[in-house]
């Protein structure tokens, strides 16, 4: 409808507004001799970041706390190899504002490069959220070797079910905040063709879409339900699901109280799978300073939740029950997982860490904790008095 | 998502066969039309702000749609996506704009002048008139794809705009991040407030990122005309009134809309439009006028006749209940509305509804009295 020369007019009259705005003047100068459509290049340069930087005065989450504007300026332009950029990383923490209680992450890796790419965001993230972890100087071990695990039987007149669970991700392939279709298939057919080459016979159903803002906002329910599934075996005591938050989350669980068995079954799959991809030139992404490389930050390290469901109904009421948790480094939720109460006086009772200690050591924590738990519990049950054990050690500097 | 391409460069080492998305279940003008074929050939492409063809069509992906209802399932997430895709969407146009062929006109008309009766709806039937528009601001991206910046940039031009406004058309802009408890509670009193979008057909399609950034509400004093900015689309426009005065109602929204777009040209910025496609929206339903003009009215008798939907049909009306798009009627009282928006004018459609809405109370009334209606059946318009 504009002849040419009142889009040129436009377009110079657009070059003032934007300069108001705060753009360079080489390319307000540019724009004056064009009046074709903005390239992404040209955004770049007429809307500088601190035009892009979210508002997060009502947000309590670790990017909110981490994402200065200096380094927001920093990493705007910047992407992975895979093209995942910055913005992308941390949409889900601009969209969800958090809890003034509960301090969530508030971004995601798009793939493996994210933690290095983005390092100026993603180590202050990880320090807050680990305790002190230091990604950039410490190291994280690894072990999956479960015959090291002592006094791994509960009494079963508390403890109802034990289960462990963590992530896996193929090295290679993006995650699932950004993966394509063909990339999240890709996963689904590595992960599939090596359970193939397990031992059980598994089947095949599929979980519910995402509902949390905090996962639909990373762009993670894209496609639903393309290349999704779990696998699990006759028993169900085994189970993986493929593509939901992260490539794999692994699964070991039973009724009752045998932890131990729970963690050597979960080791055993575990490498079972790993040696399987790795016969087809595959791997799972891993580094000694992050150690297993997942979606959310909060599951770098072993990704790992080794979790009771376990009846404490009079420590439950004591004043000094939370201290406790907080103590043996443990976190109480509702039997319907996170974000649910609990029922009567089951709770779900599993380890606080994830990063900084490894598989044995974590799991092992939890066994000790939980054993100290039914300790306290069956002491108030006799009418005697409960310490408050002294706070376990961090990790080892 | 705002200055990449998202990932397309990446994508293109996978085949078109391994890309192209399961859409076996799925019932949506782009399922329809977007073969494994046209998908090889528009995967590469991207506009010139990097909008890509899985950009446009993620929300119809993520929404298989409805055995009854068909959704559109595409977006644009600039003005060029409407041709650098034309291959896809001049089908999925045509077949939702009743054959709106890819070389027809589009005749834009806002002289209110024009407009034949319409001051004269019984308003015993009629309880209240509405019309609303979009129009997208020129040289921005589209609430799909628009970054931080661009919204904040496009709230700015609005807010500059409005402030412009005299007369009975002088207001206030109320954004809803600075909102308080209280003006929140008027303007929801008022049915002006809209919310964060919750439908997924608007979510898969990325337009509540940064929710609630530079967006906002303006309406004048009188609160008969409103201004939503950035919310589906970079604005609508809303004039509306209690009772059956559809012509002081449109009289308002043609004036307003017209001394709007001469404010932005002021500043610089043209409304995106253009001879084949009218005004430029987001969604490729609300292209020609973006215009739906509507009233809520009673109808108890008429709608339970089973001639309901075919009169509605001939009339070149729809139906929803009083709670908007996806309510049910309350009490007997309907929202009928325009079903077209493409390859008729602003005026030809406000009168559509007159002239429809004029029938259909005649009708009622006969009903009242126990009369037939068969001589007032209307041929197809």
């Amino acid at each position: 409808m504009a002849s040419s020369f009142t889009r040129l007019m436009s377009g110079r009259n657009k070059a003032v507004l934007l300069a108001g705005l705060g753009a360079g003047t080489m390319a307000t100068g540019f724009l004056l001799s064009e009046s074709s459509p903005l390239s992404a290049d040209l955004k770049t340069k007429l809307y500088p970041p601190s035009s892009d930087y979210p508002d997060l005065r009502k947000h309590n989450n670790c990017m909110a706390s981490a994402l200065t504007p200096a380094i927001y300026a920093k990493l705007r332009d910047r992407v992975t190899p895979n093209n995942w950029t910055l913005d992308q990383t941390i949409q889900t923490g601009v969209d969800n504002p958090g809890h003034p209680f509960i301090k969530t992450v508030g971004c995601v890796a798009g793939d493996e490069e994210s933690y290095e790419v983005f390092s100026d965001l993603f180590t202050p993230v990880i320090v807050d959220r680990h305790n002190g972890y230091d990604p950039k100087t410490m190291i994280h071990p690894t072990d999956l070797d479960a015959s090291k695990i002592t006094n791994g039987m509960f009494d079963e007149n508390y403890v109802l079910s034990s289960r462990v669970r963590t992530g896996r991700s193929i090295r290679g392939l993006s995650l699932p905040p950004a993966c394509s279709r063909a990339e999240r298939r890709e996963v689904e057919r590595v992960v599939v063709t090596a359970l193939a080459g397990l031992k059980d016979d598994l089947d095949h159903f599929l979980f519910d879409k995402p509902v949390s803002p905090l996962l639909t906002c990373a762009f993670m329910a894209r496609d639903w339900p393309d290349a999704r599934g779990i696998w699990h075996n006759n028993e169900k005591t085994f189970l993986i699901w493929i593509n939901e938050e992260d490539h794999t989350r692994v699964i070991s669980m039973e009724k009752g109280g045998n932890m131990k068995r729970v963690f050597e079954r979960f080791c055993r799959g575990l490498k079972q799978v790993e040696h399987l991809i790795q016969e087809r030139g595959w791997e799972f992404m891993w580094n000694e300073h992050l150690g297993y490389i997942l979606t959310c930050p909060s599951n770098l390290g072993t990704g790992l939740r080794a979790g009771v469901h376990v009846r404490l109904p009079k420590l439950s009421k004591d004043a000094r029950f939370s201290k406790i948790l907080d103590n043996l480094r443990l976190q109480k939720r509702g039997t319907g997982g996170v974000d649910t109460a609990a029922t009567g006086d089951t709770f779900d009772i599993s380890n606080n860490d994830r990063l900084g200690k490894s598989e044995v050591e974590l799991v092992q924590l939890l066994i000790d904790g939980v054993n100290h738990l039914i300790e306290c519990e069956k002491k108030l049950e006799k009418g005697q008095d409960i310490k408050v054990p002294a706070p376990v050690a961090q990790f080892k500097k | 998502m705002p200055f990449g391409n998202t990932h397309n460069e990446w994508k293109l080492k996978y085949s078109a066969e391994d890309e192209y998305p399961d859409l076996s279940k799925h019932n949506n003008h782009m399922a329809k039309v977007l073969t494994q074929d046209m998908y090889a050939r528009l995967r590469d492409k991207q506009t010139p702000s990097g909008f890509t063809l899985d950009d446009v069509i993620q929300t119809g992906v993520d929404n298989p749609g409805h055995p009854f209802i068909m959704t559109v399932g595409c977006v644009a997430g600039d003005e060029e996506t409407y041709e650098v895709f034309k291959e896809l969407l001049d089908p999925v146009i045509e077949d939702r704009h009743g054959g709106y062929k890819p070389s027809d006109k589009h005749k834009t008309d806002l002289n209110a002048g024009n407009l034949q009766g319409g001051d004269d709806l019984d308003p015993a039937y009629v309880l209240s008139s509405r019309v609303r528009t979009g129009r997208s601001v020129r040289g921005f991206a589209l609430p799909p794809h628009c970054s931080r910046g661009e919204r904040r940039g496009i709230e700015k031009l609005s807010i500059e705009a409005l402030d412009s406004l005299s007369g009975d058309l002088k207001g206030k802009y109320y954004a809803l991040k600075n909102m308080t408890e209280e003006e929140q509670q008027q303007l929801i009193d008022d049915h002006f407030l809209f919310d964060k979008p919750v439908s997924p057909l608007l979510l898969a399609s990325g337009m509540a990122r940064d929710w609630p950034d530079a967006r906002g509400i303006w309406h004048n004093n009188n609160k008969t005309f409103l201004v939503w900015v950035n919310e589906e689309d970079h604005l609508r426009v809303i004039s509306m009134q209690k009772g059956g005065n559809m012509k002081e109602v449109f009289n308002r929204f043609c004036t307003g809309l017209t001394k709007i777009e001469s404010l932005f040209k002021e500043r610089g910025h043209d409304f995106m439009w253009n001879e084949h496609l009218g005004y430029v929206l987001t969604c490729p339903s609300n292209l020609g006028t973006g215009l739906r003009a509507g009233v809520h009215v009673k109808l108890p008798n008429m709608s339970k006749q089973p001639q309901f939907e075919e009169v509605l049909k001939r009339l070149r009306l729809q139906k929803r209940g009083t709670g908007g798009v996806d309510t049910a009627a309350v009490g007997g009282v309907f929202d009928i509305s325009n079903a077209d928006r493409l390859g008729f004018s602003e005026v030809e459609l406000v009168q559509m509804v007159v002239d429809g809405i004029k029938l259909l109370i005649e009708m009622e009334k006969r009903l009242e009295k126990g009369q037939s209606i068969d001589d007032l059946m209307p041929s197809q318009k």
